[in-house]
């Protein structure tokens, strides 16, 4: 008889908090609304980059009071962007990465590629410049020069586009620096990355946009750049619905749509002129790859 | 040491003005984590309670479970939500991955075992022979129970604390379930981590402040309370 009645006193316990939690999730109203207006969401899969500069900050809202989708921004690296793209957990992807962009595309895990905008990588490096980078003709030299001299090298390890790129450069350079004493990985967004340079005065590879925006900071000067292989070509993806039927279709095409519209184009070619006398990215839609940087 | 001042100058700048991105903010962390807070404590406190006050075959092991639950690391939790909550995972249907709700989810799970582990502490740590002096009495079941909690009450507001506490501060699983969305789904630790990605210093430093100010006004409210002189 008196276990009956704790078991009844505990039942009431969980009962409470079943009740808080259903509480819960009805004072977040937007929970709500998104359940009643389906559909109505579009998580977008996106770099670092255009998150730590800032840009998305000026579109995203923009793109939401245009067409009264929301947009949910996850900044991740290309890497993991394309992964959630491949499980149908993005509808839509921003993504740096062109051959990891192929194999996605030939997978058939994204429809309709289209070029957004492009920058440039750069390597940036202590002033003092250790591995005497300066004034090498090519990315790969540079490469070789900073492995030849055991200069440290910070590098994301990631799989993020940035990552990506500077493993094709050290392919170039016929050097692998992974397990040397000189080769670190941070595993962290470019950002970080680059405060971990700055603080270790060892050498990067980071995209401009990412350098200007903390470039105040950093205390590390651009030593190379302006090689074809540096380019940072962005490209919107549109996850396939055919393969996640739950996938917000029109939403990420709405999305894609509103990234190579003339008006976005604009808006992309003037960001960050004020603040950085430069801008940080310049818009593409339309082009082709093989018309950038000329 | 110019940055930490800068950092300072410019926490003072967002709390005075009110800054309305930086009160936002602000206001989801506290929600989000009081929410979470509120839902461990009868999740804790219950079970706490419940464990403490039978035997049952396997119990060792059950508390063993619950101990090592109060370490739980915050990332695990994020990971294990965060594939629970996918479109095509076991729980898509509910949609609620990338929202504040995700996170009251994570932080509840991450708090639940702190608060469980202090309140059998708690419990057990109570007199034996009081349980008898109150039945004694003549007090019912539900009664004992409540003037038990009521005995106990130093070391579960030490739980409320120690629970809370551990969810503000969190940030793994936040950025995890939460996807660290402006305006939406944004709260303190996430928006320091991104401003620092930012180089954006002095604003991460101020956003730490407001984070140690809240922490701090919560627990000196809970001390009040804990150590106000018992009625007679």
């Amino acid at each position: 008889m008196k276990l009956k009645s704790l078991k009844i006193f505990f039942h009431c316990l969980w009962f409470l908090a079943l009740l808080s939690l259903i509480t819960g999730l009805a004072a977040t109203p937007t929970a709500q609304a998104a359940k009643q207006v389906k559909q109505k969401n579009i998580i977008l899969a996106t770099t670092t980059s255009t998150q730590d500069t800032g840009l998305l900050d000026v579109l995203i809202p923009l793109f939401e009071k245009q067409t009264g989708y929301f947009v949910k921004t996850i900044a991740v690296g290309s890497g993991q962007a394309m992964a959630m793209g491949q499980k149908g957990e993005a509808d839509v992807l921003l993504v740096h990465s062109p051959d990891a962009e192929k194999k996605f595309m030939e997978g058939q895990y994204g429809i309709n590629r289209r070029l957004v905008m492009h920058n440039d990588f750069v390597i940036v490096g202590p002033p003092s410049d250790p591995a005497r980078i300066k004034g090498s003709r090519t990315s790969p030299e540079a490469f070789k020069k900073i492995a030849n001299s055991a200069s440290l090298f910070i590098s994301r390890g990631d799989n993020s586009g940035t990552h990506a790129k500077e493993k094709s450069i050290w392919k170039a350079a016929g050097v692998n620096p992974v397990g040397q004493r000189w080769y670190q990985q941070t595993g962290l967004g470019m950002g970080q990355t680059l405060n971990v340079t700055a603080e270790k005065k060892g050498y990067t590879l980071t995209d401009r946009g990412t350098w200007l925006s903390l470039q105040k900071n950093l205390g590390l000067p651009i030593l190379m750049e302006g090689d074809p292989i540096l380019l940072n070509v962005y490209h919107v993806i549109e996850v396939n619905q055919v393969k996640w039927p739950k996938v917000n279709a029109a939403g990420a095409k709405a999305f894609a749509d509103f990234m190579v519209s003339p008006a976005t184009q604009k808006i992309i070619k003037t960001f960050g002129v004020s603040k950085y006398g430069s801008p940080l990215f310049f818009p593409d839609a339309g082009k082709k790859v093989e018309q950038l940087g000329k | 040491m110019d940055l930490i001042l800068e950092g300072i100058w410019k926490a003072v700048n967002l709390i005075v003005t009110l800054d309305p991105e930086v009160l936002g903010i602000t206001l989801l962390s506290l929600k989000v984590s009081g929410t979470a807070t509120l839902i461990s404590l009868f999740l804790g406190i219950s079970s706490g309670t419940a464990v403490a006050l039978t035997r049952f075959p396997g119990r060792k092991i059950v508390v063993s479970m619950i101990n090592t639950g109060m370490g739980l690391p915050p990332v695990v939790v994020g990971l294990l939500v965060t594939i629970f909550l996918w479109r095509n995972g076991p729980f898509g249907f509910l949609e609620i991955l990338y929202t504040p709700t995700a996170i009251v989810v994570a932080q509840a799970i991450i708090a639940t075992p702190i608060v469980t582990g202090i309140t059998l502490a708690a419990m057990q740590n109570l007199p034996p022979n009081l349980r008898l002096q109150i039945l004694a009495l003549g007090a019912t079941r539900m009664q004992m129970l409540w003037i038990l909690i009521k005995e106990a009450r130093l070391p579960l507001l030490a739980a409320v604390m120690a629970g809370f506490g551990g969810v503000i501060s969190e940030v793994g699983a936040s950025i995890m379930v939460g996807g660290n969305i402006k305006g939406y789904s944004r709260v303190l630790t996430t928006a320091t981590v991104m401003e620092t990605g930012r180089g954006n210093f002095d604003v991460a430093i101020a956003l730490s402040i407001i984070l140690l100010l809240l922490a701090y006004l919560i627990n000196y409210l809970l001390t009040r309370i804990q150590q106000r002189e018992r009625p007679r």
